[in-house]
């Protein structure tokens, strides 16, 4: 169901831009009202480097700024920088904020602010990680430059700058980032062209902003998380509503503008609406998992993990999973399709579920249960745990399922014991694409041990030639790199990819200026009346 | 409540889950979650853990969601009043309704209006709480468009709107307890009629309104109280499913958006708050029997 492929996603994106180009309609449009919102989740956390929660780093989007953001087709561009440079080499690196930044206190922000945002992300991002690995020197050379200085090549520099999904680089006051990077933050004090109110905070239920009257956006026309953010509606009210069925029937009667994330039953309905608009805004969507344990046998052995591999039918998946073949496509690369890093290299061919028997009887698999953790609460995880059960039965391994709340599971999956004394074998993951798209962001593919992501796959070669790609800085290198890491992937196999689909938001018609991005992004947004 | 506190604090460590792991998020490495869990303190052996909450409580300190960082009473404060107005309406709304429908059904027993107050009480015992909610969403708020979705108005912000937000609420989780109530009522009052005093009074010709409300059902009201004490336990069950359902901030959806993510001292805070509340309104109860019935003592 290849509905997406990568010519049209580039063809939208730049489709998109073109019309972003002209930029009369960002003069054009409404200003002032209030903007509704029903957001992904409930906001508990409001700390962006603590948590890497999707509703977090939506909420922080409104609140901080960032030194540098991705477009539309999530290309790096300057967004805080005005001006940047890199040596012939890109081991040192100067960055010049833009004039007339503010943070919501009235201070001004300073490079100082950035050395230590920076400096708090590094201690938690993966890719900030690497980053600060990497680099000698990080300091403000006056109030509006600082430098970074490698000790090691990193091409991925801007990449890690204008990382546009969890954990991104905001920006906040130094004083604030100067916070241990394992604690949160006190204070809600960004630069962003959105003011948190935090008298109007009710955990669990609304968030309410308010607009930055100092806000300086950039001249270009927004695009993604790039260019200007204008704050086009006074006040954005994010209301969570737990239930779905209750959303849909909010959205429809116009109590709320824009419902972020409906599941895709309710998208048909949606669809039907003549005053609702429904739109996928991050056409790179989304990646879901089968992750083994690589501790326990049997998927110690790369021959079970291969098994796994031959068993996964994306199609079936995908239909129990998602339903509507409009939303959904079958995917080989594990940088996810429709994106600038799709590749097909080393990808085996159709599902062979009688290969998948004769391997996972070539892993000397005893015949013990399998314990598969099922997250019962959450409908992609839960879908593609009782599909993997069944492919599963079908290529004669028995199955412990154990249906959990997510909460459960995101605990269980931490314990490295053997999966009879509280461990597990097999669990299910979703992944939106930002976060797969190289091979420096993809977790599930760092051969780390026990640094690596849960599963805690163990690579020597892998984590070489991760290194290698973070280290190159020649585009087609890096290509060829990050072939080389997809084959292995496909040889070794960390986890198997079950397939790619979309995630519709819903907003009403009067609602002009969504933007494509992978994270819900509420400026450039107004409400018509 | 010293035992309802023990018992939660150890049920709860019991319970799989770890609130670090959830702060983190699903991307967060197992380092990153183990850092977390430290910073919380929620790597101290647990009987640590249970003498700092103790020591807290001694002083009035609920203690601190470990999400929001927000004070446990502050939140409770935020989600007290629509809590409180849901199941004040639903109170008043089922006794309004089901006190005179039982009256009126053991009065004209067997007859066919006794037989639809039966089916609107089986009704109530039978339908779930969550699905007469979007019925009632789907009819008065989509089709009719007479009252909204969803939502919460305080009752500052002007009485109507309170209301408006809250009919639909109280109604969908008044029923059940309407139907609890009706069926108590009626078989409490066909007791009472059959006394001998109730024939007396009939003998005396007084007028039936008169020895149904100020005769029999005075009678009839001590099983009638106990069933709206015991009742007050459905009430906040229900309230759980209706604030979610009509997405009102209330205590129900603060507790289950913890439980969900194992945010311990809120959990706590509100099941210690909701078992004193508990066993408030049943002390309130059994002290208005003795103002009911002046035989009983304590």
């Amino acid at each position: 169901m290849a509905r997406l492929s990568r010519r049209n996603f580039l063809i939208g994106a730049g489709a998109a831009l073109g019309a972003l180009q002209g930029a009369p309609f960002v003069h054009a449009q409404k200003r002032g009202g209030t903007i509704r919102i029903i957001p992904i989740a409930d906001l508990k956390v409001l700390d962006p480097i603590w948590t890497t929660a999707y509703v977090t780093r939506d909420h922080a989007y409104l609140v901080y700024d960032t030194l540098f953001a991705s477009d539309a087709s999530l290309q790096i561009k300057p967004q805080m920088v005005d001006k940047y440079s890199a040596s012939r080499d890109h081991m040192k690196w100067s960055f010049t904020l833009r004039d007339g930044l503010k943070f919501h206190d009235g201070q001004p922000v300073t490079a100082e602010d950035c050395v230590v945002s920076l400096q708090r992300w590094g201690q938690k991002d993966s890719l900030g990680k690497l980053l600060m690995a990497a680099t000698g020197k990080l300091a403000a050379s006056d109030r509006k430059t600082f430098t970074l200085d490698l000790k090691e090549p990193f091409g991925a520099v801007l990449d890690a700058l204008g990382k546009p999904s969890s954990n991104v680089p905001f920006i906040m006051p130094a004083r604030l980032a100067a916070t241990d990077a394992n604690e949160q933050i006190k204070d809600v004090i960004g630069s962003g062209p959105y003011r948190f109110v935090k008298a109007e905070w009710q955990p669990g239920d609304q968030v309410v902003y308010e607009r930055f009257a100092d806000y300086v956006p950039r001249n270009e026309a927004p695009s993604g998380a790039a260019g200007g953010k204008r704050a086009n509606v006074d006040r954005v009210i994010a209301r969570y509503i737990p239930d779905a069925a209750t959303a849909s029937a909010a959205l429809e009667k116009g109590e709320v503008d824009w419902w972020d994330n409906p599941p895709v039953d309710f998208s048909t309905r949606l669809e039907k609406n003549p005053n609702v608009t429904v739109f996928v805004k991050n056409p790179g969507g989304i990646q879901g998992w089968v992750r083994p344990n690589h501790l326990f046998p049997p998927f110690n052995n790369k021959k079970a993990r291969q098994a796994l591999l031959h068993m996964v039918d994306q199609d079936l998946y995908l239909q129990a999973v998602v339903g509507n073949p409009k939303y959904y496509r079958t995917c080989p690369s594990y940088y996810m399709c429709g994106l600038p890093t799709e590749t097909a290299a080393g990808a085996p061919g159709k599902p062979n579920l009688e290969r998948a028997r004769q391997l996972m009887k070539e892993s000397g698999y005893d015949g013990k249960p399998i314990v598969l953790l099922d997250a019962a609460d959450n409908p992609s995880l839960h879908g593609s745990a009782l599909v993997t059960r069944e492919l599963l039965s079908r290529i004669g391994v028995n199955v412990d399922l154990q249906a959990q709340d997510w909460a459960s599971v995101i605990a269980r999956r931490g314990k490295k014991d053997p999966p009879q004394a509280g461990g597990w074998n097999l669990m299910m993951a979703t992944w939106i694409s930002p976060d797969v798209m190289t091979p420096a962001v993809n977790a599930g593919l760092s051969g780390g041990c026990d640094k690596a992501w849960f599963g805690w796959y163990c690579s020597e070669q892998m984590e070489s030639l991760r290194r290698e790609w973070i280290r190159a800085t020649d585009p087609a290198k890096r290509r060829q790199i990050a072939d080389q890491v997809q084959t292995l992937a496909y040889d070794e196999v960390p986890y198997v990819p079950w397939g790619q689909y979309t995630q519709p938001t819903a907003y009403r018609k009067n609602v002009k200026g969504v933007l494509t991005f992978p994270a819900s992004l509420y400026w450039n947004v107004s409400v018509e009346a | 409540m010293a035992v309802v506190a023990l018992v939660v604090f150890g049920l709860l460590r019991l319970t799989p889950g770890d609130p670090a792991a959830v702060i983190a998020g699903d991307y967060a490495s197992p380092q990153d979650v183990a850092k977390i869990r430290a910073s919380l303190g929620l790597d101290r052996p647990l009987h640590v853990q249970l003498g700092l909450w103790f020591g807290n409580l001694l002083r009035g300190d609920l203690g601190t969601s470990i999400f929001s960082g927000l004070p446990v009473t502050t939140l409770i404060r935020q989600r007290v009043e629509p809590t409180v107005a849901l199941a004040t309406l639903t109170m008043i709304v089922a006794i309004a309704i089901a006190v005179p429908l039982g009256v009126l059904a053991a009065w004209k027993q067997g007859s066919w209006i006794d037989r639809t107050v039966m089916v609107f009480a089986v009704s109530g015992f039978s339908m779930p709480v969550f699905w007469l909610g979007f019925l009632l969403v789907w009819v008065f708020a989509m089709q009719l468009g007479w009252l909204p979705v969803q939502g919460y108005s305080p009752l500052s912000r002007g009485l109507w709107p309170f209301l408006r937000q809250l009919i639909l609420p109280a109604l969908t989780l008044g029923f059940v307890y309407m139907a609890l109530i009706t069926r108590m009522t009626r078989a409490s009052m066909l007791t009472v009629l059959r006394e001998d005093y109730i024939r007396t009074a009939y003998a005396k010709g007084l007028p039936p309104p008169a020895v149904l409300l100020r005769h029999a059902l005075k009678n009839a009201g001590l099983p009638v109280l106990t069933i709206i004490g015991v009742g007050v336990a459905i009430l906040i069950g229900g309230v759980v499913v209706t604030e979610s359902v009509f997405a009102l901030p209330g205590i129900g959806r603060l507790t289950v958006d913890a439980i969900l993510r194992r945010d311990y001292p809120v959990i706590q805070a509100v099941i210690l708050i909701v078992s004193g509340v508990y066993v408030l309104i049943n002390l309130t109860i059994d002290l208005l029997y003795v103002v009911l019935d002046p035989r009983i003592r304590y």
